[in-house]
Formats: C-alpha cells, sequence, structure tokens
C-alpha cells in the first residue's frame, strides 16, 4: 500500500519545487473586514498551491461577485484573473477552459452567488464536470449587500435583527453529487490543515471539484443564534476522517494497517489518505455519502471532510474529443480550412 | 425543420408578354412562411421568379396553389382580378370569387390511385400539384426530373414514386385543362449559371469556420438554431485535425447568459469565440455584454433577428433589435453592429467580425433576420478568404521580456485600443486582473472619479477608431436625384426593386446609401449632405436606425432625415417603399 515516486532534487527550505517562495503566491491586500472567514481561505488558497507547486502562469482564477468573489485579487498575483458578474462564473470558467485546457482553474464563490443568482449555471456546470475548483466560501449570507439571508442559510438561524430564516437550507454537496461531481467537500475557514490538504488533492484532480467551505462573515452573520459563526462551526465541527496528502512528487513512506485509512489515487498520481474516524466513512460510496449529508442537515451536524471522490469520470474536455493543444492559440492553418475545402462546399451547392 | 401541415404553395410570375423564364435557370427566391408550431397550423411558400433577378417579397400573389383548408378562402379572397388559382376540388375555391382563373385537381383521389399509405398520399399529393402547375407554366418535364432525382439522390424508391406522382399531375392538367388561358409562362434562360443556393445562416456559419472560430456557444431559438446546427455539420467535417481531434468545441448551453459567458470567457482566454440568438436572447445576454464591454472581452455575437417584443411572432422577420445590440447592457455602452444584406455578405462580415472582435478587444454584434438567415437565397459562390487572421494586440513573451510590464487599460497607440495578454503566456508580468467594476489603466481596482472618466473617454475614443475598421457603406448616385434611400440588411432587395420602380414609374432618380456598419463611416454625413432629403427604410415601428442617424449626425442635417417603416412581420416588399416614398414626397411639395 505505498507508492514510491523519485521526488525532483531538493529545493532551498523556503521553496517549492518550483524555485517560487510563499510570497509568490500573494495577492493585494485584502480589503475585507478584518475577521472575515474569507481571507483564512485565501491564506490556505496561498499555501496550497505553493506547497503543492503550481506554475503561476497557468492558472485562471476566476469569481462572480460579492465579498468572496473579491478575493481572487488577494491571492496569486502572477496569474490571470477574471472577476465576472453576480452568479455567472461557471459560463466564464467554462468558456476559459474550451479555450485554454492547459489552465488549472479556481473560481471563488459566495452562497448568494452560487445558491441564488448563479444556481442555473452551477449545476450545469457540475453536470459538464469542467476541470475547475469550485469553492464557495459559505456564510450563509450576503455579505456585501449587507446581510440578507441567502439560500444555504440554515432552518432556524437567527439574523442579527432576530429574524429567524423559515426556509430550509439548500446542501450544496448533496446536490453536487447528484449532479454528477466527482470531487466534493466540506470544509471550515477555521480548519486550515484540513483546507489545504484537500485543496491539494483537488488540484490532482480531473474535472470539477466542490469546496463549500463555511466561511464565517464577522460583521453580518457572526452572531449567537447563527449557524454560521465562527463559534457554532468550531463547537459542531465533526471530522469524517484526517486528511493527508501526499504530492506525485513525494515518496508515500508511511504504512498504515488495512482498513484503518482509505488511501484514493488522484488523476495526477497524488495520493489523498482518509484515516478513518469512529465514523468509518467511505467517500467513495455514492449512497453512503447522500446519506450522510441527509442525515446529517436532520441532525444539524457539521461534518467536514471529503464527502465524495471517484477517479474514473472523464471531464467535458475530454468528452468534447478536442486536440490536446490549447483552442485559443492554434495557428491560422490549423482552423481554416483549404481553398480546396470551400470549392468543395461550394460545388455541393450548385 | 418538418411540416406536416398542409402547404400551400404561392407562385408569382411575370406577365406572359413581358417575357418570361425558367426552373434551374432563371432567377428565383422562396420564403418559407411558417408558424411558430411543429403540425397544426397551416404554412405558405411563396415562390417569385422573373426575368429580372428582383428577389424581394411581392404582396400579389399572381398564381396561388391552394391545398389549405382553412385559408383556402382568406387566399383566394386576397388575389388582385384574374389571377390564376390550381386548388384541391374538394375545397370548392371557385365558389368565393368569379374573377380568377380556376383548375380544380383531385389531389387526394389522384393520390389514393398511386399509393394505399394514407401518409405517403398526402406528401404525393404536393407532387401531384407540382405537376399540373409545371404543366400550366409550361415548365421543362426534364428539368423537373432532374431536380426531383436530385432531391431524392440515392432514393430509388422515393424518386420512381415521385415521378409518378409527378406525371399524374402533368396527364390530368393535360387531359382537362387549357394552358392557353394562363396568362404566364417560364422560358428558359441562363441566368443561373454557377450559382449557389444557401440560407443565411448556413453562410454566415462557413465564415465563421473559415475564420477560424474555435468556440462556438448556444441556446436554441428561432431563427437562429440552424446557423450553430450548420456550424457543427461542417466543423465535423472540415475541422477535424489528422488525429481525429476537434480545432473546435461547439457547446449548447443551458440559457443564453452562459451561451454569451462561454464565448466571453473563451474569448478573454484568446479563443476565437461566438454565440448566436435571437432578440429574447439578446435580452437576456444583456448584463454580460455589458462586462465584454467595459472589461474588454472579445466575442462575436449573430443577433438573427425575429419579430417582436417578449415572444412575438417567433417565425416571421424583422429589422427590430437594432437599438438592444448598439446599447446593449446598462450605463455607458454601445456596440459595434454589421449587418450583411446578402447570403455571400454573411460569409463576408461573419468573417471580418473575428478580426474586429479581437482587435477591438470588445463583443461584435452581426445583424441578419430571418428571411436571410432561414430562406434559401441565390448567390455567386464565395471567395476564399486570403487574408491573414488579425488577432489584434495581444504581447507575446517575447514582447513582454523587451518591455519589461505592461499596462492592461492604457492606450499606447492613441487609438483607445489597448494591448492584452492571454492566462497561460509564460511570463511574470503577463498576469492581470479583469474586472466589470472600477479599474485603472493596470487593471486594479478603483473607484476615483478621474480613473473612471478617463477609461469611458478611451472606450469612446476607441469606438471612435471602430468608424474607419468598420465594413463601408455602398453607395450609389443616382443621377440628377434630390433625395436618397438609406437602408440595410435584407431592406436591401426591396430597395433596389422600388428604385426601379420610381424610375420607371415617376421619372425619380433616387441615390441609396446601404448602410453596413454600426458606428457609422464618415461616408454618412457626406452623403446626407448631398441631398434635400434622406428616407431611412427599415423594418421596425420605430425608425431605430434613423434614430441612431440623428444622434450621429451634425444638428443641421437633422432635419434632413426621413423614415419609412415596415413592421408586419413579412419582409418588406418594394411596392410598399415605393407607395410610401411618393405619399411622402407629395407632402413635401404641399
Ligand atoms: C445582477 C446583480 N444583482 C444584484 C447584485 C448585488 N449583489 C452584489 S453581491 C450580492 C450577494 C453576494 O452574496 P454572496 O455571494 O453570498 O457573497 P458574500 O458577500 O456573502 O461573500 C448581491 C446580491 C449584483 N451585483 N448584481
Ligand atoms: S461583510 Fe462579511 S463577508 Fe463581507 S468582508 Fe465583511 S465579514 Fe467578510
Ligand atoms: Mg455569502
Amino acid at each position: 500500500m505505498s507508492t514510491t515516486v523519485q521526488p525532483p532534487a531538493a529545493a532551498p527550505k523556503h521553496m517549492n519545487r518550483l524555485g517560487y517562495t510563499i510570497a509568490d503566491y500573494k495577492g493585494a491586500d485584502s480589503t475585507l473586514c478584518a475577521g472575515c472567514g474569507h481571507d483564512a481561505i485565501t491564506s490556505q488558497i496561498i499555501k496550497a498551491f505553493y506547497e503543492y507547486g503550481v506554475e503561476p502562469y497557468r492558472v485562471a482564477k476566476l469569481s462572480g461577485i460579492g465579498c468572496s468573489s473579491k478575493t481572487p485579487a488577494y491571492f496569486l498575483n502572477m496569474s490571470h484573473g477574471l472577476n465576472g458578474v453576480h452568479g455567472r462564473m461557471p459560463s466564464l470558467g467554462t468558456g476559459v477552459m474550451l479555450a485554454n485546457r492547459t489552465l488549472i482553474s479556481i473560481g471563488v464563490s459566495g452562497d448568494g452567488d452560487t445558491a441564488s443568482i448563479g444556481m442555473g449555471q452551477f449545476v450545469h456546470l457540475l453536470r459538464r464536470n469542467i476541470p475547475m475548483i469550485y469553492l464557495i466560501e459559505n456564510n450563509g449570507v450576503y455579505g456585501l449587500t449587507k446581510g440578507q439571508f441567502s439560500a444555504t442559510a440554515d432552518y432556524g438561524s437567527k439574523a442579527k435583527s432576530g429574524v429567524v430564516n423559515q426556509l430550509p437550507a439548500i446542501d450544496l454537496c448533496a446536490m453536487a453529487i447528484d449532479l454528477g461531481c466527482n470531487f466534493v467537500c466540506r470544509s471550515f475557514a477555521g480548519d486550515p490543515k484540513q483546507l489545504v490538504a484537500l485543496l491539494k488533492a483537488a488540484l490532482g484532480h480531473r474535472g470539477t471539484s466542490l469546496f463549500d467551505v463555511i466561511s464565517p462573515c464577522v460583521t453580518f452573520n457572526n452572531h449567537d443564534g447563527s449557524t454560521k459563526s465562527y463559534k457554532y462551526a468550531k463547537d459542531h465541527e465533526e471530522l469524517l476522517h484526517e486528511i493527508s496528502f501526499v504530492p506525485f512528487f513525494e515518496q508515500i513512506n508511511v504504512e498504515y494497517q488495512e482498513g484503518e485509512a482509505i488511501d484514493v489515487e488522484l488523476h495526477d498520481g497524488s495520493h489523498i489518505r482518509l484515516r478513518k474516524t469512529d465514523k468509518g466513512y467511505d467517500p467513495t460510496n455514492k449512497g453512503e455519502a447522500l446519506d450522510t449529508l441527509r442525515n446529517c442537515q436532520e441532525s444539524s451536524e457539521f461534518l467536514t471532510g471529503l464527502i465524495y471522490i471517484n477517479e474514473s469520470k472523464p471531464d467535458f474536455l475530454t468528452l468534447l474529443n478536442m486536440v490536446d493543444a490549447p483552442l485559443a492559440t492554434l495557428p491560422q492553418e490549423r482552423v481554416q480550412p483549404s481553398a480546396e475545402d470551400l470549392t468543395e462546399i461550394m460545388a455541393a451547392l450548385m | 425543420m418538418s411540416y406536416k401541415s398542409p402547404q400551400t404553395l404561392v407562385v408569382e410570375e411575370e406577365q406572359r408578354g413581358s417575357g418570361g423564364a425558367v426552373i434551374n435557370d432563371f432567377p428565383v427566391s422562396g420564403k418559407n412562411l411558417f408558424p411558430s408550431n411543429i403540425a397544426g397550423l397551416p404554412t405558405w411558400f411563396t415562390i417569385r421568379a422573373n426575368k429580372d433577378g428582383w428577389i424581394a417579397r411581392r404582396k400579389e400573389i399572381d398564381f396561388l396553389v391552394a391545398m389549405n383548408p382553412e385559408t383556402a378562402r382568406e387566399d383566394v379572397m386576397g388575389l388582385d382580378p384574374n389571377r390564376v388559382v390550381v386548388y384541391e376540388e374538394t375545397l370548392k375555391a371557385n365558389q368565393y370569387r368569379r374573377d380568377l382563373t380556376f383548375f380544380p385537381v383531385p389531389f387526394t383521389k389522384l393520390a389514393s390511385g398511386i399509393t394505399p399509405d394514407s401518409r405517403l398520399r398526402k406528401l404525393l399529393a404536393n407532387m401531384i400539384y407540382v405537376g399540373a402547375v409545371g404543366h400550366l407554366l409550361e415548365i421543362d418535364p426534364a428539368e423537373m426530373e432532374f431536380a426531383l432525382t436530385k432531391q431524392f439522390k440515392g432514393k430509388a424508391k422515393a424518386v420512381t414514386l415521385n415521378k409518378t406522382a409527378l406525371d399524374t399531375g402533368r396527364k390530368f392538367a393535360a387531359e382537362n385543362f387549357d394552358k392557353s388561358i394562363v396568362p404566364y409562362r417560364c422560358q428558359r434562360m441562363n441566368a443561373t449559371k454557377g450559382k449557389i443556393i444557401i440560407d443565411g445562416n448556413s453562410a454566415a456559419a462557413l465564415g465563421c469556420m473559415f475564420a477560424g472560430v474555435t468556440v462556438a456557444t448556444w441556446y436554441p431559438i428561432t431563427p437562429s438554431s440552424s446557423l450553430c446546427e450548420a456550424l457543427t455539420e461542417y466543423m465535423k467535417e472540415y475541422r477535424i485535425d489528422q488525429d481525429g481531434k476537434a480545432t473546435f468545441a461547439v457547446v449548447q448551453a443551458e440559457d443564453e447568459l452562459a451561451a454569451v459567458g462561454m464565448a466571453l470567457g473563451a474569448g478573454w482566454a484568446g479563443a476565437r469565440s461566438m454565440t448566436s440568438t435571437a432578440g429574447p436572447g439578446i435580452s437576456l445576454m444583456q448584463e454580460f455584454v455589458g462586462l465584454g464591454y467595459y472589461a474588454e472581452m472579445p466575442t462575436v455575437i449573430f443577433d438573427i433577428t425575429r419579430v417582436g417584443p417578449s415572444t412575438g411572432l417567433p417565425t416571421r422577420t424583422q429589422q427590430s433589435d437594432i437599438l438592444s445590440m448598439v446599447y446593449c447592457s446598462h450605463g455607458d455602452t454601445k456596440h459595434i453592429v454589421l449587418i450583411p444584406a446578402s447570403v455571400e455578405e454573411c460569409f463576408e462580415i461573419a468573417y471580418a467580425a473575428f478580426d474586429l472582435a479581437e482587435r477591438f478587444q470588445t463583443p461584435i454584434f452581426v445583424l441578419s433576420d430571418l428571411d436571410l438567415g432561414m430562406n434559401n437565397w441565390m448567390s455567386d459562390p464565395f471567395k476564399y478568404p486570403v487574408k491573414k487572421f488579425d488577432r489584434g494586440k495581444v504581447l507575446s513573451v517575447e514582447e513582454l521580456k523587451r518591455l519589461g510590464s505592461f499596462q492592461r487599460y492604457g492606450d499606447v497607440d492613441g487609438d483607445g485600443i489597448p494591448y492584452r495578454t492571454l492566462p497561460g503566456t509564460k511570463h511574470p508580468a503577463a498576469a492581470y486582473f479583469t474586472r466589470g467594476s472600477g479599474h485603472n489603466e493596470n487593471a486594479a481596482y478603483s473607484e476615483r472619479p478621474d480613473d473612471y472618466q478617463r477609461n469611458m473617454d478611451r472606450l469612446n475614443k476607441k469606438y471612435e477608431t471602430a468608424r474607419q475598421h468598420v465594413p463601408k457603406p455602398e453607395i450609389a448616385h443616382a443621377e440628377g436625384a434630390k433625395i436618397g434611400f438609406l437602408a440595410f440588411g435584407t431592406t436591401h432587395w426591396a430597395i433596389i426593386e422600388s428604385r426601379d420602380q420610381l424610375a420607371r414609374e415617376y421619372n425619380l432618380p433616387i441615390s441609396y446609401y446601404r448602410l453596413r456598419a454600426v458606428p457609422f463611416t464618415k461616408d454618412l454625413v457626406e452623403f446626407i449632405e448631398k441631398y434635400d432629403r434622406v428616407y431611412v427604410v427599415e423594418q421596425n415601428r420605430d425608425g431605430q436606425m434613423a434614430g441612431l442617424i440623428k444622434l450621429d449626425i451634425p444638428a443641421h442635417l437633422v432635419g434632413r432625415i426621413r423614415s419609412i417603416r415596415h413592421y408586419n412581420g413579412l419582409p418588406i416588399d418594394a411596392r410598399f417603399i415605393t407607395d410610401e416614398l411618393v405619399a411622402a414626397e407629395k407632402g413635401e411639395e404641399n
């Protein structure tokens, strides 16, 4: 139960395998409220991309509109960013990946951006399995428009004004699994270790990876009675498993007892190892994943971890049978049929 | 598209004596008038044939084939006196009028003599009337057989069956009718040699394919669906490389918002991208199109215009989305719109649109309509585009190395067009952050009043630059003309015929400016300056283009603009324009 891959020549301590420092993965200064969960997630994205060793020029950052959607400006300054319109990041991201399949795309959205205005595009992105890390910074409210409930606000959760939410919450993870997403996880802005491991695993996955990350809004939804506050999340977080990630360029050397952990090989040869808790959870079992989510919604449990993974499904670009090179930069001679072709077409129309 | 309901064929021919013409070799234009429905509503097909080559719709019907019980009465009542009607005997069309020439044919009965299959019988009845009409109009039987064999190529059984039907119709007409009382006939000409027949949407699809489009996204809507459907078929044939892999992606999106979002995302990442839709789709795309304008992302958007606000008349034609294209999206936005009038121009302008999109880094609209897009038109074969693609101001790694850095929204060249880089460019200075919120030259977030205004002024300058790069108008100055026509798109075909009518019948020479793009080139003002009055003829209620022109030209010329508008959903016809113009000019005299 171990795989060996030759590690590259050891890089200096403060550099990753590509010779970049962590500062190279930073972005502009954040203008969010101090303590906002979104900033914590930004730090974990920086860390994960640094540790995995992603070439910044190969990354496309995407987002919609909201406090959360501002964050791509705060990480990976050396990557192109596209901050679109409210709720429509999925279509922009799809277009970007169609144009250049060699890019690594990470999209950051909010619960409003995804679960309300953007729901239509979101479900189709999942259905198509567009290669993209799709991270929802879920705070149960619309932060940027000052605290209205979103569609992921838990039933019974209290707004700052005292109003109680009487509508059921949309469980984005359950929906994603239903729609065919093959990498679905839930995490918490206050659990950096887990989030970094999951992000690195997502970098090794081919297809959409969905992140539903509880990210408290300290200004509008962090009070007693809120189910998306730091306190509530800390008090209620239950790990499905302990996660460790072994990148393809490192040797797996820690042996473990059969049955004690689940080890999944990712598309790029990396491994994600899920050490079982007493829950004995198996994230490769779709039915179990959906049952678990349903149960925990009923019992108001806050489970985090890799909820579902399936490494065998093709992504949309593979289904389209496109050439390997980016469509965007194919030269004229490869995309313009010949004069003889036109003559042939014209003859058929005579 | 399938038409399971009975069809009424409407033929219009020049009078016998003024010379006629013939199937295959004389200019014809066919227009399908169909409802937004799959099976249970009537459809009409009009064919216009005349030796002079006029191909616009003509209101008056000369020769009616009435097959449709629901509309036979109205169709017959609408004819001018002395016209010809071939009709299904059981419809008793002759009860409605005494001043027409009637030819009753028992189509159903004749068809049951050929096949016991009731479904086939319906189809064969159509071929029987073709035979009967062929006889009455003296169409060469050999030509008809040739056309039939071509249509059913490779289906021997269908050829035999349909040929039997054709002969049955012909024989019935020969035995029962006196064709000498028909005042029309077809005569062989040689006006169609080397021509192709194609619909505008297929022509535009070809233009896109030869322009090297790589990402096409769409959501089904009449009358635009056939553009991306044709594109898909052509691409599968001509854009698969030697490894069997596609050099393109065509995606049927979940709606028009997603379609244009994908197209813009792809354009941003460097692909030649496009989407195609009709008015309702344009409405949905608005917010995204504003992003494309303000954040400067290229793509090409086809609007194959149909009729109406709301759902309107989805299967009829109009030119009523001009303002929704030019000013698509909120805030200060304005767009480049290209306007083909023929299938050949659908090809050429589709091709040009991709160069313009990448040069100007903005969404480019192509305005076509149902009449052009979905009907078949005769044309010269398209010419192979020899021009090298213009991929616009995209900085390469080498250029970045030389420059060290770049300003995404700076105006280096004084033409308002900034430089861009594509994601995936391997240089530390290549990256920038694109946003639809306020930004400065460096693409950094900014709400500063001076930053905002400077950027908007640059965008305006870019639009001004575009005036020199969009397709130029086609101008015809008529000798002795004091007034001019201005028209665009499919209105062209009625205008040229109307000019001929006005010259012949009223001795009124009229110059003509055929507009091919917004923003207008400097030729527009020069043209208006030459004439006392310029009649802007268009197919919408509010004179949208006339309004745009008035906004653009110097104040002292505004009073010269007149407006003629046709907006009942049918293609505009020459007689309408002629009558409107004559009435308007009478008014001017008083
Ligand atoms: C079309 C449109 N409608 C409304 C808005 C206003 N708006 C901006 S952000 C936002 C909600 C954002 O909520 P969420 O996605 O949860 O992000 P958060 O701020 O909570 O991170 C809304 C409604 C908009 N920008 N565009
Ligand atoms: S309003 Fe809420 S979500 Fe927005 S930045 Fe402040 S804390 Fe974060
Ligand atoms: Mg939110």
